[in-house]
């Protein structure tokens, strides 16, 4: 019967299997989850107040400048890639291309705010602020907010990066730049939908 | 905080005995135990500001144009020689339901029990993200100051009710309160960011970190509970933080998303209120539910009846809580297949509740029960549920709905599912748990009159407002005596007030009584309601770290009288042959 319990002992001892998934990594997916219903609520009341709109809505490049846009649009992609690239080099152990990869995504994705900036100022400049209809309201509030997520990524990834020239992250713990290059991905994504609602249709 | 085991030997190696200062041990805490009493004692002080207001408004209702007593020490704004003004009165009805809802009960349910029960009972040493947890705490304390500020500004604090419908909180000149209105907005939106970087924590530790043998149906009722309703917290608070700042746009720097004079719609603002509203209805029900299922099986000492069915009917309400919102709008204007619909998937909610209602039922059924003071408060839970939840059946169905909507009848029902349900549920469980958190007993005759008088009071006070709403009188009213038909009410109305005195002076004695226990309430033991689940088998209060050595559990949460001990009840982490070998030799051929 000793033995008997020993056996049972030894197999319960293991922690009960999660999702086999480390904590930071669910945190971040349960977190993004929040943030797309986040989104969802702004984008529902943009398709509501467009769809319900007594007067007609400006026709796709009327207002917003859509080349310059669609450049930056490409940028914040390429972004995605280096931070793959980044999240790549590390779990092969390669230092020097994590550091030059989350390097390259943070200027990146600081350029891309830089870029919104003047567009947001060519556009005041010209008289399109969020008191002028809701069509500016929404559009400054969408892209407003997801410029603020950006920022943030933006400041994620230059802790990152200082954490990887200082040689924080090692082949077999990088837990950090996984998590941060999910949000990263996930603002990205968030940016191909509205670009494509607010400026394409 | 990982737990290091030792290879090997599969005996984990804690690390528990470290100084900690005295400001990161109680101020800037990360230990899941210190964060869930501090959020008990800050949701204590807003339910405390709750009642106050609550109190205001009775006065006004029983003697309106009375002076109140000691008004005179309210500024002129607010009451001009004691006599409350009808701007005053709004901000009154406006933050009492703002602080009950979201700074009382939601974080006595989430905040306090969320943090304090998830690692004991599922055999953790602590959250996944300490730091994160006391960073939600700590946005949750300016957050309710910000709140609690906006009576002093100019205009007064937020009057547009709780709702905050719009365009009534979307211009300033239509209620007349800018800053409060503005301030209101940003403490909710900063609330909710705490409330979602909890559910984070409060998910993730669930999924990631159950002790060995701790399955998906081996969690107490009360995690699965707090589980489902940190995933509805989660999925309800982004849309309401989204609709809070449009309307904070509206409000501050000119965009019309809520003022259909301007193309926007008011509508909007409506639909997203709800979407987050009625999740948040269940937000503040759900934990209560879970920790009376856990009180009345120990009162009963029998197992939960029906564990799975309670488990289902808990993820039942979750979902279909995110598709019936449109029922409190069937007066906003609907189209009626749509308004149809939603009465359809309302009432199928009386389903998994009364899966519960009738679970909690069987479970007392031939029990040997205890009528400890959590127990009378959890089957006073049921009682009052049951009544709560059935003139909710009324709301659901339109016809009734548009004789009884925004009247007293819905403010009763209101009551009955958040005060005679969701706190009675609290009073519950922090006599339940008391001992475990400060290691001493609250008064067993103390706590029986506070639930006494709770429980009488509670139905003055609340149960003649039925009848109030069905004769016409309507919500926020400030004077009821304008309307010919409602000024016959008027002795009614001076009960419920009576009732709502006696309410709060019992509120101020339990107060008291929890704060005399605190100091120099009887030592606790480790157990002392003999209770099955893990947090009862470490030391009262638990040490840092929780456990000596992590818990193995073999089997559900509620083996009380099991049929092989001499013992009624039987640990989670304990196994019937360990515990009484002599039982173990006719139970092993089974």
């Amino acid at each position: 019967m000793t033995s008997h319990a020993a056996t049972v002992e030894s197999v319960l001892r293991r922690p009960e299997p999660g999702l086999g998934v480390y904590d930071k990594k669910v945190g971040m997916w349960v977190f993004l989850c929040s943030e797309v219903m986040f989104f969802a609520g702004l984008i529902g009341s943009y398709v509501i107040l467009r769809f319900g709109a007594s007067t007609s809505w400006p026709m796709p490049g009327e207002v917003l400048n859509v080349p310059i846009t669609a450049a930056n649009t490409f940028l914040l992609i390429c972004s995605s890639v280096t931070m793959v690239k980044a999240f790549a080099a590390i779990e092969q152990g390669n230092q020097r291309g994590l550091r030059g990869f989350l390097l390259a995504t943070a200027l990146i994705g600081a350029l891309f705010v830089t870029v919104q900036i003047f567009e947001y100022r060519e556009l005041i400049h010209h008289g399109f602020t969020p008191a002028s209809g809701l069509y500016g309201a929404s559009f400054f509030t969408m892209t407003g907010f997801h410029g603020f997520h950006v920022t943030v990524g933006v400041i994620c990834l230059l802790w990152a990066t200082q954490k990887a020239f200082r040689g924080g992250y090692t082949q077999e713990d990088h837990e950090g730049v996984e998590v941060i290059g999910l949000y990263w991905h996930f603002v990205d994504l968030v940016w191909i939908i509205l670009f494509t609602i607010v400026y394409l249709i | 905080m990982a737990t290091i085991v030792a290879e090997g030997t599969g005996t984990p190696v804690l690390e528990l005995e470290h100084e900690i200062p005295f400001i990161r041990k109680y101020v800037f805490s990360t230990d899941h135990k210190t964060i869930g009493i501090q959020f008990l004692f800050m949701s204590l002080f807003f339910l405390l500001v709750g009642a106050v207001l609550s109190v205001l408004i009775r006065y006004q209702l029983a003697w309106p144009g009375k002076a109140i007593p000691l008004g005179s020490a309210l500024p002129e704004t607010m009451a001009p020689d004691g006599i409350m003004l009808p701007e005053f009165y709004n901000s009154l009805v406006t933050m009492h339901g703002t602080f009950m809802v979201f700074f009382a009960i939601m974080p006595l349910l989430v905040g306090v029990y969320a943090n304090y029960l998830i690692p004991l009972q599922i055999g953790a040493q602590d959250m996944a993200f300490p730091r994160l947890n006391m960073a939600s705490f700590w946005i949750s304390v300016p957050a309710g100051l910000l709140m609690l500020a906006s009576f002093a500004v100019e205009g007064g604090a937020a009057g547009a009710g709780w709702t905050s419908y719009a365009p009534l909180s979307a211009r300033p000149d239509l209620s007349g309160v800018s800053l409060g209105q503005q301030m209101w907005i940003i403490s909710l939106v900063v609330l909710g960011l705490g409330s979602i970087l909890g559910a984070v924590n409060y998910i993730t530790t669930v999924i990631n970190m159950r002790a060995p043998g701790m399955t998906w149906f081996r969690l107490p009722l009360s995690i699965w509970a707090l589980f489902i309703t940190a995933i509805l917290v989660l999925l309800a608070m982004p849309v309401l933080s989204a609709a809070m700042i449009m309307l904070l746009f509206d409000q501050t720097i000119g965009t019309n998303f809520f003022l259909a004079s301007e193309g926007g719609q008011p509508l909007l603002w409506q639909h997203l209120f709800w979407f987050f509203g009625h999740p948040e209805v269940y937000i503040l029900i759900l934990p209560a539910m879970g920790f009376v299922s856990e009180i009345i099986a120990n009162g009963s000492r029998k197992p939960i009846f029906g564990y799975h069915s309670m488990v289902f009917a808990i993820i039942a309400i979750a979902l279909l809580g995110f598709i019936v919102w449109g029922h409190h709008m069937f007066q906003s204007g609907m189209n009626p297949t749509l308004a149809m619909s939603f009465m359809i998937s309302t009432m199928v909610i009386a389903v998994p509740s009364a899966i519960k209602v009738f679970n909690w039922m069987g479970t007392l059924w031939e029990g040997s029960i205890r009528f400890h003071v959590p127990m009378l408060f959890a089957v006073g839970f049921v009682m009052m549920f049951v009544i709560g939840g059935l003139s909710g059946i009324f709301m659901a169905a339109t016809p009734v709905d548009i004789y009884i909507h925004d009247t007293y009848f819905i403010v009763a029902h209101i009551h009955y599912v958040l005060f005679g349900g969701s706190l009675f549920a609290i009073f519950g469980a922090i006599y339940y748990w008391f001992p475990k958190m400060f290691g001493r007993m609250i008064n067993a005759t103390a706590g029986k009159i506070h639930f006494a008088l709770t429980f009488v009071f509670f139905n003055v006070t609340f149960f003649p407002m039925h009848g109030l709403g069905m004769g016409g009188m309507m919500r926020r009213i400030y004077d009821p005596q304008q309307y010919e038909h409602i000024a016959g009410m008027q002795d009614t109305n001076v009960l419920v007030t009576l009732g709502a005195l006696g309410l709060f002076a019992t509120g101020l004695f339990f107060l008291v009584v929890f704060f005399y226990s605190l100091f120099w309430g009887k030592k606790a033991q480790a157990n002392p309601w003999n209770a099955t689940t893990l947090e009862w088998q470490t030391p009262s209060p638990p040490m840092h770290g929780n456990w000596s050595e992590i818990p193995v559990v073999y089997h559900g949460p509620y083996e009380y009288s099991h049929p092989e001990m001499e013992r009624d009840w039987l640990a989670q982490n304990e196994r019937p042959d360990v515990v009484s070998p002599v039982a173990h030799s006719t139970a092993d051929g089974s």
